[in-house]
């Protein structure tokens, strides 16, 4: 969880949501990228952020993409948010028991992935209603919804603190709370 | 003459029959390192391996947390000796402080570098100061760089595997010319006309090993120290906040820049990296 870094955060304002990240991408304390994708659009009104080990961010990107196409294409219209953070959550749910419960050889091989994928999503979007929706889960899909603030990432400390500071209730100029964001993660570890 | 006038009060005090108490501390009075400082060691047969005892992983809760990561750099060229410093001190992965001096002014012609223990650094930095003044007093003439280095590095070694923490460059400009010295916590104790020291360091060799040229002009030098800290604070996590450059001349060091990381990258628009995924 540690290894490749990240810093994200998504704050709820009025009629408003917002989701901020950095982009190091880093081996531990060396930057290799100061360019990498952490939050994907995945809606027209909902943002998927994605902290943790940095191939498991982009596998797991991949793999919800896909199942989003499926989603859509069955259901004919968009993903609402809360169904969409059940679907993740599901999604990494499924690695929970990989390595306990494997019927036979041939299944083990076929998905022949030790664990769960490390990473912590952050889920913000509008519902239908324009109604705002921030969500977080953990590695293995637990999910928790909020209706101010959450963090993930390796100074979620850090983004607590701030978080804590500077947010307040129908925030109108999310810009300022993205801010909020971006200042430790400049605090952080990046230059 | 550098201290022709001052030099004959000094004297007297110095030569002072009964030597004054709170001078008497200060001399060093047996061959016993440990002694001369006073430092209280763990009360038990064999302090080193005690120390380390509370220093081993498998007590980590209690084992004592230092401010590492860090670049630093120094090297001798025809103008004089240049060095370079980062600003930032670190605790894991949290930034402790982006505005920490790094380069400690030992005396006008003696300069420090600051990497490891922040606080090891600047305690035996200032404890070496004091030992090159009274070497000033006691010769009427200025410490040589080889000697002040020989001096901290006496120093650490009679605390070695105590756990201090230290990777130093002694910078200055003595009868022999220019100086520089690389002095770490175990006793070593190298003479050259390039060292970096740090977490960074690597990176910094990278761009200094390319461009290095005894014949460059002073700007160029200053130039260079300043860029290869600035791609360090770049690459490496535990270095960045503000480069300081220092310049070593005959008549003493120079303070020369103290620059903000984030301004020089928008000055290099260092920006090779391309959007990943």
């Amino acid at each position: 969880m540690d290894y490749n870094g990240a810093a994200l955060v998504a704050m709820v304002g009025k009629e408003c949501v917002a989701i901020a990240s950095d982009t190091r991408l880093g081996v531990q304390f060396q930057t290799v990228s100061t360019k990498f994708q952490k939050i994907f659009q995945m809606g027209k009104r909902l943002m998927l952020g994605l902290a943790g080990l940095a191939t498991d961010v982009q596998t797991m990107k991949e793999r919800i993409d896909f199942r989003l196409k499926l989603y859509t294409l069955r259901e004919n219209r968009e993903i609402k948010p809360k169904a969409f953070m059940n679907l993740v959550s599901s999604m990494l749910y499924e690695k929970r028991l990989q390595t306990t419960f494997y019927t036979s050889f041939a299944l083990f091989l076929l998905f022949s992935r030790f664990g769960p994928y490390f990473i912590n999503p952050v889920i913000a979007g509008l519902d239908n209603e324009g109604k705002p929706f921030i969500s977080t889960a953990d590695l293995i899909g637990c999910s928790t919804e909020s209706t101010s603030f959450v963090v993930s990432g390796t100074c979620s400390e850090n983004l607590y603190g701030m978080c804590e500071s500077l947010w307040e209730p129908d925030l109108v100029p999310f810009k300022l709370f993205f801010t909020a964001g971006i200042v430790e993660v400049v605090s952080n570890v990046h230059v | 003459m550098l201290f022709s006038e001052k030099t004959r009060t000094l004297d007297s005090i110095l030569n002072a029959d009964p030597v004054d108490s709170l001078f008497s501390d200060l001399l060093p009075t047996a061959n016993n390192n440990l002694a001369r400082h006073n430092f209280e060691v763990a009360p038990v047969k064999e302090a080193t391996s005690f120390v380390k005892k509370w220093n081993n992983s498998c007590h980590e809760n209690l084992k004592i947390k230092f401010n590492h990561g860090t670049t630093t750099l120094g090297f001798i060229y025809q103008g004089g000796v240049i060095v370079a410093v980062d600003s930032r001190a670190t605790a894991g992965s949290y930034i402790a402080s982006q505005t920490v001096k790094k380069v400690i002014e030992i005396n006008p012609y003696l300069l420090g570098t600051m990497a490891g223990g922040a606080a090891d650094c600047s305690f035996w930095e200032r404890q070496l100061a004091l030992q090159c003044r009274l070497h000033e007093l006691r010769n009427k003439d200025r410490i040589s760089v080889a000697a002040a280095s020989k001096v901290l590095a006496n120093m650490v070694y009679s605390y070695k595997g105590m756990g201090l923490s230290m990777g130093t460059m002694l910078a200055g400009w003595d009868k022999r010319g220019p100086g520089l010295y690389y002095v770490d916590n175990d006793g070593t104790r190298l003479k050259g006309k390039l060292f970096s020291v740090g977490s960074g360091s690597t990176y910094a060799y990278g761009v200094l090993d390319a461009e290095y040229d005894n014949e460059l002009h002073d700007e160029a030098a200053r130039e260079l120290g300043r860029r290869a800290i600035y791609h360090a604070a770049h690459r490496d996590a535990m270095s960045g906040g503000f480069v300081s450059v220092y310049h070593v001349k005959e008549d003493g060091w120079e303070f020369v820049s103290r620059t903000d990381v984030a301004e020089l990258h928008s000055i290099y628009k260092t920006d090779q990296f391309l959007p990943v995924s």
